[in-house]
């Protein structure tokens, strides 16, 4: 376990909780401005809306003839139904309060999704342990390729929040003035949704996509506690991710049988529980 | 006292038949104004009579039938050169920011998306702190101030956009006598500089002494003009009802 | 015949019943704006069970129902205590609690090695509806049968039992509930204690999502928690009229939802089944979805 934690378990190994420390800083970093803008549970929505396209990309890449659990294309099949989602979830807002629409959505796509699951199983054409991970978590037998994936796709959301942290956090802060300011909240709520989409989708492999909004929320509570700017939040939110990620990365390497997530998710609560302790429950300032 | 002001433009604000309604019920029937380059106007009426509505119904805030000229140009199209401060912004007081940051937010349009945070621009905040007596709270977390000490730090972020044209909702409402002698004192001191403030106020007793310029509206516009000429007791009378009258201008 | 009322008819009425319960409290969740309170419930409801199991050793229903009832009312406190505490959104204090109590029990079941044994995350997370079959079941016959009858699926009894104790309770302090679910403020000058109603529909809640749980899983719980409600709400602006729809609406979802699973891969030929679980949460959205386009084109008829 040590060697783990020190990077010296094999390069393969040290790539993956490198990686799992870029998704966990820009999960953090990305759920700041997703908490600040009180939209934390749209982002469970979108996780749980992955799951039908990660079984459609399966059966149409085993249909094709190639190998269904293929990372990219199953990134693809989820970033179409998460997209959809959160199509739905602007689409009954018209008509019902937000929380309802985001329960609504999360739990058909999810039902839809475990449908698909057992088309998969019952054709025999994927290990049943094959798409578990994606549930879960499984960083453990992770290939080299994926953990670079993971790696790039956490260090892209990072820049982009950090080109957009402004306007996200006027938005956030006064929608109202950010549009006197010729700032288009809608527009920016949108980037902001794609960046917690894509934290979903590079963090599917590592945390799962139940708990992934664990990764998105907690550090981020736990960061507002000590900090009073958006820059100061955002920034310890992404380096408490990273910690997680890293150090719930190479746990699980350490000891394959647990899914990564729930070790992530665990640190991180660690983390909030600590918090709350030593600042008493108050906010900065 | 004639302000310098360009020919064709001559008119900051024009609003034509402004016209808003809420779920069938009409807030603003038909509602005029007229206001010139570099002065002080005030929005009087009774409650409920639609002066919030007016300003935002203008800016385009809320869905409004009626054509808006500003400068000469579409709201939307002036929306750089205005400044709109809300009569208590609908934002939450525990969010991490400092006043500094707050005021800072309005030179986003200097300062666009990868722009830097400059010594000069800080330097600016401050004195736009300064300018409303609030420069020894800028490092102050915005939840931990007063609602009138936030109303300043709103108006002081309305002054970093320098804007030509400036909309205020209520910005005496519930605040303490400094603040609102602190507010008064600035918006004077920008008419002189040629701005146009426009701002939607409550106190009858002091619109003489604080504003040229009167807009009487209920629920349309009763009358508008200099306020030596326009806010008259038959005026008055006619916009909040014969006997409704309490404090009478001087 | 036989077949059916031994193999499909149990799972569909427990299904069913799933869906009532569920959709009783989910109405005034609906209403005061906690709709993701069920989405948190069916989770925590996951250590609440393994725990239950540790400490008892025992995998009786009534064991289980406890620590999965404790669960979920520890979880609710926590997440009125953390929203209090920090001054932090309900949303994200609910994601806070829940996603770091399911991950809890996810370590405990592997970390104890009771996974694969007694029960697995999956099971948990969609449920086992296919397997509450009734084995004593001989033909028609067999509905009036006392011997047969005691034989039914637990899961079978206790949803019921829930379901009409949900109903009796919600109808009893029907006044009370509608007029906090309405205006709390209100409420509270006519002399109502709104915490303890809110508590109320909390526990009746936590109840409903326990008592589904073990049959359904937590997938559908969510489903129905929310879905029926939702769709009646589109259709209509009258309480009563929107609770009985919400109830038709769930024990349709559930039929058709069932009879989907098992048979439509059928139609195409392929010889298997679908999770019955999964398809009425499916069926469920689809229903909403309807009832949204109606209303989007005003056509709803409101009832």
């Amino acid at each position: 376990m040590w060697q783990a934690l020190t990077l010296q378990a094999g390069p393969n190994a040290a790539l993956v909780s490198l990686g799992a420390a870029l998704l966990g800083a820009a999960a953090g970093g990305a759920g700041a401005f997703l908490t600040l803008r009180r939209r934390a549970l749209v982002s469970d929505a979108l996780a749980h809306a992955t799951l039908p396209g990660i079984g459609l990309a399966f059966l149409a890449m085993a249909a094709l003839g190639g190998d269904g659990r293929f990372l990219p294309g199953l990134m693809v099949g989820a970033a179409a139904t998460a997209a959809l989602g959160l199509w739905a979830v602007q689409a009954l807002v018209r008509h019902l309060p937000e929380d309802a629409a985001t329960a609504a959505v999360l739990s058909t796509f999810y039902g839809f999704g475990i449908v698909m699951l057992t088309v998969i199983q019952s054709l025999g054409i994927g290990r049943p342990a094959g798409l578990e991970g994606v549930l879960l978590g499984a960083t453990a037998g992770m290939l080299r390729a994926e953990a670079v994936t993971i790696a790039l796709g956490g260090a892209a959301v990072l820049l982009a929040l950090w080109v957009l942290r402004r306007p996200l956090a006027m938005v956030a802060f006064d929608p109202l003035h950010a549009r006197m300011m010729g700032i288009n909240p809608a527009r920016m709520d949108l980037a902001l949704m794609m960046l917690v989409m894509a934290v979903v989708l590079v963090g599917l492999n590592v945390t799962g996509l139940i708990l992934i909004v664990a990764l998105l929320v907690t550090p981020a509570v736990a960061a507002r506690l000590w900090m009073g700017t958006v820059a100061g939040t955002a920034g310890l939110a992404a380096l408490i991710g990273a910690g997680c990620g890293y150090l719930g990365a190479a746990l699980s390497a350490s000891f394959p049988d647990l899914p990564t997530g729930p070790v992530i998710v665990l640190l991180a609560a660690a983390v909030f529980v600590l918090s709350l302790l030593l600042r008493g429950g108050r906010h900065y300032g | 006292m004639v302000p310098p002001t360009p020919f064709p433009n001559a008119e900051a604000l024009v609003v034509r038949g402004l016209t808003v309604r809420y779920d069938g019920r009409t807030a603003l029937e038909g509602a005029e104004a007229r206001v010139p380059v570099g002065t002080l106007t005030a929005i009087v009426g009774p409650n409920g009579a639609g002066k919030s509505t007016f300003l935002k119904g203008l800016l385009g805030l809320e869905p409004a039938e009626g054509e808006v000229r500003a400068f000469g140009q579409a709201v939307a199209t002036a929306l750089p050169r205005i400044a709109y401060v809300p009569q208590r912004a609908a934002v939450d007081w525990g969010f991490p920011v400092r006043v500094i940051d707050v005021v800072l937010m309005g030179a986003w349009r200097r300062m666009g998306l990868l722009g830097r945070l400059s010594p000069a621009l800080r330097d600016e905040a401050r004195e736009a702190l300064d300018r409303v007596g609030m420069a020894d709270l800028a490092a102050r977390q915005i939840g931990a101030l007063s609602g009138g000490q936030q109303q300043r730090v709103f108006i002081a972020r309305a002054l970093m956009q320098r804007a030509e044209l400036y909309l205020l909702d209520e910005p005496f409402a519930g605040v303490d006598a400094a603040t609102e002698a602190a507010i008064i004192a600035v918006l004077k001191g920008l008419r002189d500089k040629g701005a146009t403030i426009i701002a939607v106020h409550h106190d009858l007793s002091t619109v003489g002494a604080y504003f040229d310029r009167v807009l009487l509206l209920n629920h349309r516009t009763i009358a508008e003009g200099p306020v030596a000429t326009t806010f008259t007791r038959e005026a008055l009378a006619q916009t909040y009802g014969a006997g409704q009258l309490v404090a009478v201008p001087a | 015949m036989g077949d059916f009322i031994a193999l499909s008819l149990p799972p569909m009425v427990i299904a069913a019943l799933a869906g009532v319960a569920c959709a009783l409290p989910g109405n005034f969740l609906l209403l005061s704006r906690r709709a993701m309170l069920g989405d948190a419930m069916s989770h925590v409801v996951l250590p609440g069970i393994v725990l239950a199991f540790l400490i008892t050793g025992s995998a009786s229903g009534l064991a289980m129902g406890a620590g999965a009832l404790a669960a979920a009312g520890g979880s609710a406190l926590l997440i009125e205590w953390i929203t209090r505490r920090a001054r932090m959104e309900p949303g994200a204090a609910m994601a806070v609690v829940f996603t770091t109590m399911f991950a809890g029990g996810v370590l405990l079941l592997e970390a104890t090695g009771t996974a694969g044994i007694h029960f697995d995350v999956e099971h948990a997370l969609y449920g086992n509806l296919e397997s509450l079959i009734w084995l004593a079941a001989a033909g028609p016959e067999s509905l009036w049968d006392p011997a047969a009858l005691a034989r039914l699926p637990e899961e079978l009894t206790r949803l019921a039992l829930t379901a009409l104790g949900l109903g009796a309770v919600l109808w009893l302090f029907r006044r009370p509930l509608v007029a906090t679910v309405f205006d709390p403020v209100f409420a509270r000058s006519q002399g109502i204690p709104t915490g303890m109603v809110m508590a109320g529909l909390t526990g009746a809640t936590a109840l409903a999502a326990v008592a589904a749980f073990q049959a359904v899983g937590s997938i559908l719980t969510i489903a129905m928690l929310i879905c029926p409600a939702a769709t009646a709400r589109l259709l209509t602006r009258r309480l009563g009229v929107q609770i009985a729809l919400s109830l038709a609406f769930a024990v349709l979802a559930a039929v058709l939802g069932y009879v989907l699973a098992g048979h439509a891969p059928l139609w195409f030929g392929l010889p298997f089944t679908l999770s019955a679980s999964g398809m009425i949460a499916t069926v469920a959205g689809l229903m909403l979805a309807g009832a949204t386009l109606a209303a989007s084109q005003g056509r709803a008829a409101r009832l």
